[in-house]
Formats: C-alpha cells, structure tokens, sequence
C-alpha cells in the first residue's frame, strides 16, 4: 500500500456516497434475506425436533459439524453447484444462521418451567394454544438473544461474500480497498459494517424489551 | 351464596397400572364417592397413589380399568382439553404464566370459554377482591412482582374463574412457610364456606389434611384404599394398624386440630388506647376481675401488646412503649391445636383472636380450650 497515500480521502466518499449507500443497502439487504429465511426454517426444524425428539440428535449433529466448516470454505464447495450468485451467498449465510437459530429457539422452549406447563395442560389449553400462548411468549427472550447473534454474524459473513462477487460493504472491503490499494475504502467498509452489526444488535435488544415487559419486573 | 355449587365427584374400582411398571399398581381398585361441595383430602405416604387419583379426575392421567365420574357423567366421555376447562387446578408451584398480568392469567380460562370481555373484567375483580388482592393494585402486575403468598391466591383464583364444579389443588400450599400457610389455609377454607366447590385436595400432611377435610381418603403404597371417613372419625376409630400409625400416636391432641377459635367462647378483653388516661384504664381491669392485664391496642384495634396493671397506676397517660408485645394472635379459623401452642409458647397465656383486618375480636384462654377437651367424640363441630 503506496505510503503517501493519505489516511482517509474524504473527497472520495463524498463523490461516491451513491456507491457507498448501494453497497450499504447491498448488505442490510442480504442480511435482513439471510435472517429472515433462516429463522423460518429453523422454527419449522425446532418445532419438528419438538414433534419427534429423535430428531434432536441428528439435527444438532449436522447443524453443528457445519457450524465447524470455515465460511470461506463453504463458499467455495458451493460454486461448482450455484457459481458466482447471490443464491451461493444466500445458501451459506442461511446455514449460519440456522445453526444458532435452532439451538436458540429449542433452548428457550425448553426455558419454560415445567410447573408453567403443568398448569397449562391442566387448565385445558390445546397443544396448539400451549405453543403459541404460552411456550413461545416466554421463550421469547431467549429466542431474540438468539436473532441478535444470528443477525450480528450475518452481518460479518456478508462481507465475506465478496470474494464470490457479492457482498455489499465488503465489496468495498475487498474489491476497491484491498485489490486497489485503497484504505479509505477499507475504512469505510468496516466501519459501516461495524456500525450496521452494532445498530442492529441494540436495534434487536430494545424490541425484545418493547415485546417483553414482564421479564424485566421483579418484586419491589 | 351459602349453596352448593358443586357436584358429585365418585371413582368406581378405579385402577392404574403402568405398563412396563411393577406388578403393582399404582393405584388399585379404588372406590369412593365425595359429595358435592366437600372438600375431601387425599392423603398417604409417597408412592400411595394420590397425586395419580387426583389426575385421574381432570384425565391428566387416565385409569387402566374402572371409572371416574362427575355428576354421574365419566370423565373418559368427554374431550380432555373440555373436561379440564370445567375443573379448577392448582399446584404446589403454582405455575402462574409469567408473562401475563395477574388479571390475565386469572381470565385464561374464561377467555377458552368465549366470555364476552366485560363479562371476564368483572369476574377478574370479584375473584381478586374475594382473596383480598386490591384489583386496583394487583390487577396489572406481573407474577414476579408478587410476593409467594400473593401468588398462591392469584393460583387458586384462577383455578376458580370460570366457575368450576370441582376444583382439584396438589399440595397447594406445599411451598409457602408455616405462618403463611396457616393464614392461607384458614382463608380457603372461608372461601370455600361461600362457594361450595367439591375440592380434590392432595397433601402428604396428616395435619393439613386434618384441618382442611370434610372427609379424608387415606391411601397407602401401592394405592389401596386404608380409610375413607371424616377426619373425627379417623381419629376417634382408625381402621387399621397403618392409619393408627400414619396419623399418629397423639391422635387424641390432633382430635384439637378439628376444633376451630371460633367453637369455644371467647372472653372480652380490657381494652386500652395509647393517650388515654391511666385512672380509667386502671378502674376498667378492676372492674373486670378475671384478667391480670390489659389489651394495648391501635387505632385501627390492631393488638400491639399487654399492659402490667404496674404501669397503669399512678396519673397521667397509658404509656404505649410499657406494653409487653407478643401476644400470639388467631384467627376464627385456626385449629385449637394451633392455638394452643400459640398460647403455650407466649408469657400470657392468652390468645388474641382478630378478624380479617387484624381487629381484636376476644380473647381465647388454655382453660376454654381444656374445656372443649373433654366433650366427647363427635361432640366438636366440624366445619
């Protein structure tokens, strides 16, 4: 990296803010797809290993051993089958996610005091009515801690996604910072990419907060 | 409001077996009918079956063979999550939802039922103030912000909400201190007074069953039938070697466990205020003869000790801090056996019986409770 070059060259950001605003939404974008997706099927999977609890073992042995796969080798074992796409992108961050998601979401299920859930078969709730009423409200807080790691990885893998032509602020990162030489774009991208994981982590905390009042009551 | 309310609550040679269990069964052949609007107690040591009788009425647990009935009609004919909805149930831990507010979870079942909203608002209120939780204070809080105590009476009106015919309560009051459940014993039973459930009570405490049945159901291992009877009776004539044992040697104290404050004659106490001239407070506790001290009570008639007839002589003004605290204070409720350990333990040997609202009502003396001892069997009203 050429030494003369200034730490930061503001005129670039502000002749490239459209750019930069692109790439940002780039990457809230494929985040918001990733976590979103994700969390649909490892609720549909959370409540299956609910159904048949032989499930558990296997389901948390795959999801863990991939778990254990480096991103960037997992990008790479995608490209002879979905190439240089979103979809590849998409693929692997979904996984991600859906390795914390599912032991999140089974970890707050099973947060619920048995004696809660003895009174609520007792009074005559359907399984249904249990799970939506009652599990689910009060697994809800650990359900979001879960979102928030999810959300908060997410956002770092996508950079990532660049050395496959994707990724957002990373493209930034990688394409115009470390292929060209050019700090300011590192910068840039990591810092907005720093701030996005941050924002969106106390963004998570406070809804958990707003959608759960009774877990922070205590006995005056 | 002093009808029944309840219904006809019998098992028909109910038995469980486990499959894959021992040859015994869990619980075996059991039959007997509790009348509407009793509260029979079932009680054993562990491993007699009663929890598993209990469950067998709301078909938590269903019976190998035989039948359970309510009103005639058997349980196994109606769908589970309907039958549950019409029986109340209240457990040890209580199993408040923490995430609802005490009014909500207090209207859970109500709402199953399809109330109409105004209709389950008014009901929240009227079952909060009868446990005597102001509505206005407690209706919005959450379980957590509830004191233990607090939170067994929100558990057993809500088992109540919806009105039910037969409530069913395991160990309800299993896992509050000794003083509370005193007091939250004594308060069910006043409740039941006016509402007249048939009540399923398990407990593994002879006392407690003692003091809360109309008849008591005593199982023992492998959930055989010992003795089903009213409490005087159990322990006036136990029908084995096992009940005689299970209830205990000092069956003739615990016979005091059935009597109530309210059966004996209460005395009037010599009432004093603070500020109120010596003089007459003195002339009052002479006038009265039978009494050494004199009652110091507060504004509101709250006990707050006695006072020596030494520290009204001379002029001037009864001297609040002169009162000996620690007169022990009952309820109409509490048992004799109760009350006279109360009393036993305190440096007076009187009882201070308050209503509600910790009032002075009378006073209750070791002689009066001596007196109700020697009436014969039967002869002690069971309420």
């Amino acid at each position: 990296m050429p030494s003369d070059q200034p730490l930061i060259q503001f005129d670039w950001i502000v002749n490239n803010l459209g750019e930069i605003g692109r790439r940002l939404g780039e990457h809230i974008e494929m985040t918001v797809i990733a976590v979103v997706i994700g969390f649909v099927v490892s609720f549909g999977l959370a409540l299956l290993i609910r159904r048949y609890r032989g499930l558990s073992g296997p389901v948390l042995a795959v999801s863990g051993v991939l778990y254990t796969v480096p991103s960037l080798a997992l990008f790479a074992l995608l490209l002879p089958f979905t190439g240089l796409s979103l979809l590849s992108a998409e693929i692997a961050l979904v996984s991600y996610t859906v390795l914390i998601l599912v032991r999140n979401i089974l970890a707050g299920l099973e947060s619920v005091p048995p004696d809660v859930s003895e009174a609520a078969v007792g009074m005559g709730l359907t399984a249904s009515q249990r799970l939506w009423r009652i599990e689910l409200p009060i697994a809800l807080p650990v359900i979001v801690a879960g979102v928030r790691i999810a959300t908060v990885t997410t956002i770092g893998l996508v950079t990532v996604t660049s050395l496959i032509g994707q990724g957002g602020l990373g493209y930034l990162i990688v394409v115009v910072g470390i292929n060209q030489f050019f700090a300011t774009a590192i910068y840039v991208g990591a810092l907005l990419s720093v701030a996005l994981a941050v924002g969106a982590d106390l963004g998570l905390l406070r809804l958990q907060r707003a959608l759960t009042p009774w877990s922070q009551a205590r006995a005056e | 409001m002093a009808g029944t309310s309840g219904a006809v609550v019998a098992f028909e040679h109910v038995t469980k077996r486990y499959p894959g269990g021992s040859d015994q069964a869990a619980v075996d052949d059991l039959s007997f009918t509790i009348p509407a609007g009793e509260i029979c107690v079932l009680v054993g040591p562990s491993g007699s079956g009663k929890t598993t009788t209990m469950k067998m009425v709301n078909r938590l647990i269903e019976p190998t063979s035989g039948r359970v009935t309510i009103d005639g009609t058997d349980v196994m004919s109606l769908p589970a999550v309907e039958l549950r909805r019409k029986i109340g149930y209240v457990i040890q831990q209580v199993g408040l939802f923490p995430h609802l507010t005490v009014a909500e979870n207090v209207a859970v079942v109500p709402r199953l039922l399809r109330w109409k909203p105004p209709r389950i608002r008014e009901r929240v209120e009227e079952l909060l103030d009868l446990v005597g939780l102001d509505p206005g204070t407690y209706r919005d809080r959450y379980p957590a912000e509830l004191s233990g105590g607090e939170r067994q009476r929100v558990g057993v009106v809500r088992a109540m909400a919806a009105d039910p015919a037969v409530m069913l309560m395991d160990e309800p009051f299993g896992a509050v201190d000794p003083i509370r459940r005193d007091r939250l014993q004594n308060e069910f039973l006043r409740l039941q007074a006016k509402v007249r459930k048939t009540i399923v009570f398990v407990t593994h405490d002879v006392d407690e069953a003692i003091k809360m049945a109309d008849r008591i159901a005593i199982l023992q291992k492998g959930g055989i039938l010992a003795q089903y009877d009213t409490p005087d009776a159990i322990l006036a004539r136990p029908a084995s070697e096992f009940v005689e044992r299970f209830v205990g040697a000092d069956r003739g104290l615990k016979r005091l466990s059935l009597g109530r404050v309210q059966d004996v004659p209460l005395a009037e106490p010599v009432i004093v205020q603070a500020g109120e001239p010596r003089a007459e407070a003195r002339e009052r506790l002479a006038q009265h003869g039978d009494l050494r001290y004199a009652l110091l009570v507060d504004e509101r008639h709250r006990a707050l000790g006695w006072i020596d007839p030494r520290d009204l002589q001379g002029d001037g003004t009864v001297d609040p801090t002169a009162a000996t605290p620690g007169a022990p204070t009952l309820e109409r409720e509490s048992t004799l056996r109760d009350a006279l350990s109360a009393m036993l333990s305190s440096s007076v040997q009187l009882g201070v019986v308050v209503d509600e609202r910790d009032a002075v009502i009378g006073l209750i003396s070791v002689d009066s409770i001596g007196e109700v001892l020697r009436a014969p069997v039967g002869a002690g009203s069971q309420s």
